[in-house]
């Protein structure tokens, strides 16, 4: 359980990080290192060299503009998580970064890092589908702007380069009369989702619009769940409308049987997950145009 | 076939390409050339000798190597010692007082039975020193407590007492 032999560069500036990345075909990014390190310890990562950013200057911080929030690289989970602009602008960020494994380890790991590491049953890259976040990735042919559904490909692939490194995530604030909810189910407190759900919509006139819904775990990334979306906006979220939006997702677990559980579980957790989420959402919105 | 050889010995540095290290731990600024792959735990343990960091699953679940690194929890088993270059670190052999008078932490802990083996106990105290330190507001309910300690394992007390000696470090620490 100790990390194969590597390379470790710890630049202070991103040009010379760059170069590192590009010079290095098994190079990897090293930033909190709470998903890096115990792949390493595992085994299940050799990289031949690590690029540690955390002394990279212009990585940190936490900023609100134009209705943007921009996470830079090296922001861990808990300080967005604390943030109380955050939590105004966004409450269903809090929410959802309570289920990322245990405080010791938001205290470490990177939001940014846990997108680069895209594992699909991790609540972060679910949250970025969901609210269609986008990644601003800077290698050595300049900067590209990664919306989140193109940025996750597969299992613990993302668009990234090999030259490439995400300087920033950028989610959006909520809409002001938006309702929110996230939910997973897992097998112990803290461990990545069986099935997590994120859920976000409006009411006009007691019908919803805008509904969002992504799912993770199902699959091998998040996925937005559009024809359960398409089933729910328009309606006022009677049961037959969420058992009409429910049944679209029949086949959008694709996550075969493994060692966690079932795939006619994880179906049947998402559908309950959907019911409970769309609930509490609808809830929310319900409150907030209250005047 | 030919029978294994026995081989000769292993070298006792390892020829790993190395690297300088340079951290405040519990006060005392240290200084070690050390493997790239070393990890903060090994670290404190082999280089330091302070062992009261403990070891146990090296992939971030069980939590007895919880430490603090530069004010806040985190696994010193998913931390390579070079990254906390620059850093404070602060393991439990600084909790207690020179004088051996216990943090009211421990003091719960011992009041409440909160250990048996006492393996994970100080990465229990660790997480929880670092939680009471947090500007944020305790939520001590059970559902809270458990929360707070959901990221360490214990295997012989059932948590019950672990749970009790939280609430009444938060009394000794009048944070209620």
């Amino acid at each position: 359980m100790k990390p194969p032999l590597f390379a470790y560069r710890a630049p202070t500036t991103l040009d010379e990080a760059i170069k590192f990345m590009a010079g290095n075909a098994d190079a990897m990014v090293l930033a909190g290192g709470q998903s890096l390190m115990p792949a390493m310890n595992f085994r299940l990562a050799n990289p031949s060299m690590l690029v540690d950013i955390q002394h990279v200057e212009g990585l940190t911080g936490i900023t609100i503009e134009s209705g943007r929030i921009v996470i830079k690289a090296m922001t861990r989970h808990r300080e967005l998580e604390l943030n109380a602009d955050v939590r105004r602008a966004n409450p269903l960020i809090a929410e959802t970064m309570a289920h990322v494994a245990h405080i010791p380890i938001r205290n470490r790991g990177t939001v940014v890092g846990s997108l680069c590491h895209a594992d699909p049953s991790a609540e972060m890259p679910l949250m970025f589908v969901l609210l269609d976040g986008m990644l601003v990735a800077k290698g050595s042919n300049g900067t590209r702007h990664i919306p989140a559904q193109q940025f996750f490909q597969s299992f613990l692939t993302t668009a990234r380069k090999q030259d490439e490194i995400v300087v920033e995530a950028h989610l959006p604030v909520l809409p002001s009369g938006a309702g929110w909810a996230f939910d997973e189910v897992t097998r112990r407190h803290g461990d990545y989702a069986l099935v997590g759900v994120g859920c976000v919509l409006e009411l006009e006139d007691g019908r919803a619009k805008g509904v969002r819904l992504a799912a993770c775990g199902i699959a091998d990334r998040p996925i937005r769940l559009g024809a359960a979306e398409s089933a729910l906006n328009g309606t006022t979220l009677a049961s037959g409308d969420l058992d009409a939006a429910v049944w679209t997702t029949a086949d959008a677990v694709t996550q075969t049987d493994d060692m966690n559980t079932s795939a006619s579980f994880r179906r049947r957790v998402l559908g309950t997950l959907i019911r409970r989420l769309v609930h509490t959402a609808a809830l929310r919105a319900q409150n907030r145009s209250r005047p | 076939m030919r029978r294994a050889q026995i081989r000769p010995a292993i070298p006792e540095r390892s020829e790993d390409p190395r690297v300088e290290v340079a951290l405040t731990v519990n006060g005392q600024p240290v200084r070690r050339t050390v493997s790239v792959r070393m990890l903060l735990s090994d670290f404190l343990r082999h280089e330091l000798g302070l062992t009261g960091t403990h070891v146990g699953c090296e992939h971030g679940v069980c939590g007895c190597c919880t430490v603090h690194i530069g004010g806040k929890a985190g696994r010193s088993c998913l931390t390579l010692a070079v990254q906390a270059n620059g850093f404070e670190v602060r393991t439990i052999e600084d909790v207690a007082g020179e004088d051996g008078i216990l943090h009211p932490i421990q003091q719960a802990f011992k009041e409440c039975h909160a250990l048996q083996c006492g393996f994970c106990t100080p990465g229990m105290v660790m997480n929880i020193l670092s939680r009471f330190q947090e500007p944020e507001p305790l939520d001590l309910s059970e559902d809270g407590i458990r929360d707070m300690l959901s990221g360490n394992l214990c295997r012989c007390t059932g948590y019950i007492n672990i749970i009790a000696a939280v609430r009444r470090a938060a009394e000794l620490l009048g944070r209620e």
